[in-house]
């Protein structure tokens, strides 16, 4: 293992210092490792607390700031935030109109995030309404697993809802704008290496030079299936093909296209992919509305891509197209 | 039945069950490897640790205040579905012995053992044959009642308990896991035994000791 790093069990506690020693205006309460706005609590606006393991950079604090989250709660490696962690961030942004915790669909951090509602409940009153993500058509949606994974639409949910509550909408209205991007979002992601856990220090997974595992989840779990490297034009299709079957994205119907790379995989290897993508797309009549490129949900160092693609309508538009000011995102300021 | 379990018998479960996990930490883990992400026996053992670490700090005077210390120990260090899960099992339990009552009998701990096993429903979700940590737990707590139903002491009632926790745990290898990440395996999960069913049997192992 070739790593960045000191000691494997610092690495959270020391990026948390990197963080807000590169972002004064950002705030972080190290005891309970949450990040948030340094203008928090705003009176009246809805606070957007999100969270998850770490490892995903720059999910979720990277997306916290003007226009998009107000505090992110980053728990250990790919393990959930505790509820005190989660529970710490909504009294630090608490607005007094309600707040609105994005969770994405794996056990543990419905479980926190759940136990953390309750809690910030029963102490402080606030309001708390939960939006899970659950996009990866990956995972088959049956009553049979854990239901579909949270991915790339977290990122389009958290600057989408985090421009209406910005803009001064009530919580469920909020809400309801976070549900609606997660019902007309879908991912699918393909890995061309694992990801390796620092304290784990050995890969995750096994994967030969000349495979690839389509459908990986964002922790290294296993996907659809093990294929033979392919050429981009193929995983392109591999990937976005799953996803137009799934949702009907009929001809006009505008979308977010959404190329992510998974952490170790170079821009220009995302913008190949994007260009098949595009061409996928074209041939379907589906125009592209806006893009997002980039490493923006990641699987620590895993070489891989993910598609995300989010039917849009004028006002979803207008709301990307909002002013978002924060480490990872920053546009219309 | 009027024998009245001291809260220095919970203590001991407690601490054996911390030690117990400490021994089994790579075990753990390498079954959550198969089919999870190769981090139960590791987080179990911080929580445990912690929790231990809390009633070196002040012990409750009370059986139901010290299983509830355990829990919020469990919620806030273990993290992932297992600190929801273990942590509402021990806050349950205390719940239901009460953080005032002065004496348990036999009766209060199946009581308490059947009100854990049903936060951990509440919490997860899970039904039986689902592959998950309920199906050693909910045997054990059958296996208790029925002993002490059968007028058995609560330390008979519990190495029955302890008996059924394992072979709960056993039976969990050839099931399809229908929660949390192994679910994503399907067909997969098949083989491999539940991580958290394992946690569980170590659990009662560190009841019927602490009980005997």
């Amino acid at each position: 293992m070739k790593k960045l790093i000191n000691d494997p069990n610092d690495v959270v506690v020391e990026a948390l210092r990197g963080i807000e020693a590169a972002h004064p205006e950002l705030r972080v309460d190290h005891e309970s490792k949450v990040i948030y706005r340094g203008d928090a609590p705003k009176r009246g606006k809805v606070g957007l607390i999100s969270g998850g393991g770490s490892g995903h950079e720059p999910l979720h604090g990277g997306f916290v700031g003007l226009g998009m989250l107000d505090a992110a709660c980053a728990g250990e490696i790919f393990t959930s935030p505790v509820p005190g962690q989660i529970l710490a961030a909504t009294k630090l942004v608490d607005g007094g109109a309600g707040i609105l915790h994005v969770v994405k669909n794996y056990t543990g951090d419905v479980m926190n995030f759940e136990m953390a509602a309750e809690m910030a409940a029963a102490e402080t009153g606030a309001r708390i309404v939960s939006v899970v993500t659950d996009d990866d058509v990956a995972v088959q949606d049956s009553t049979w697993t854990a239901g579909r994974r949270g991915v790339g639409v977290t990122v389009l949910l958290e600057k989408i809802a985090g421009a209406a509550a910005e803009q001064g909408r009530d919580l469920d209205e909020v809400a309801q704008v976070a549900r609606t991007v997660n019902e007309n979002g879908r991912s699918m992601g393909l890995a061309l290496t694992s990801c390796t856990v620092p304290a784990a220090g050995h890969p995750t997974f096994d994967l030969g030079d000349d495979e690839m595992e389509l459908g990986v989840g964002i922790h290294g779990e296993p996907g659809r299936a093990r294929l033979p490297l392919a050429p981009a034009s193929e995983i392109a299709s591999l990937l976005v093909e799953p996803i137009l079957s799934d949702l009907p994205f009929t001809r006009g119907n505008p979308v977010i296209a959404f190329v992510n790379g998974l952490g170790g995989t170079p821009l220009i290897e995302l913008y190949v992919v994007f260009n098949e993508v595009q061409k996928i797309l074209g041939g379907r009549g589906v125009p592209i509305a806006r893009s997002l490129v980039g490493s923006y949900i990641t699987s620590l160092d895993m070489a891989g891509v993910s598609i995300t693609l989010l039917r849009v309508d004028d006002e979803l538009l207008s709301l990307w197209d909002a002013p978002v000011n924060t480490a990872a995102l920053r546009w219309g300021i | 039945m009027s024998e009245n379990v001291t809260t220095a018998v919970f203590e001991q479960w407690v601490r054996g069950f911390a030690d117990l996990i400490a021994a089994n930490r790579e075990h753990l883990t390498e079954l959550d490897a198969a089919i999870g992400d190769a981090d139960h026996g590791s987080n179990m053992d911080r929580g445990m640790k912690a929790a231990v670490a809390a009633l070196d700090e002040s012990r409750p005077p009370t059986a139901g205040a010290l299983l509830t210390k355990v829990g919020m120990t469990l919620v806030s260090t273990v993290g992932g579905a297992s600190g929801p899960l273990f942590g509402t099992f021990f806050m349950r339990m205390g719940g239901s012995l009460g953080a005032t009552a002065e004496t348990v009998s036999a009766g209060d701990v199946a009581a308490a053992l059947r009100a854990g096993l049903g936060g951990i429903v509440d919490r997860g979700k899970a039904a039986p044959g689902d592959k998950t940590m309920y199906d050693a737990l909910a045997p054990a707590v059958e296996a208790l009642e029925a002993a002490l139903t059968d007028q058995a002491t609560l330390a008979t009632g519990l190495k029955a308990a302890r008996d059924a926790a394992a072979a709960g745990r056993d039976a969990t290898t050839p099931m399809l896991a229908r929660k949390g990440r192994a679910s994503y395996l399907g067909e997969r999960s098949v083989g491999h035994q539940d991580p958290g069913a394992a946690s569980v049997a170590l659990l009662l192992d560190a009841a019927a000791d602490a009980a005997s």
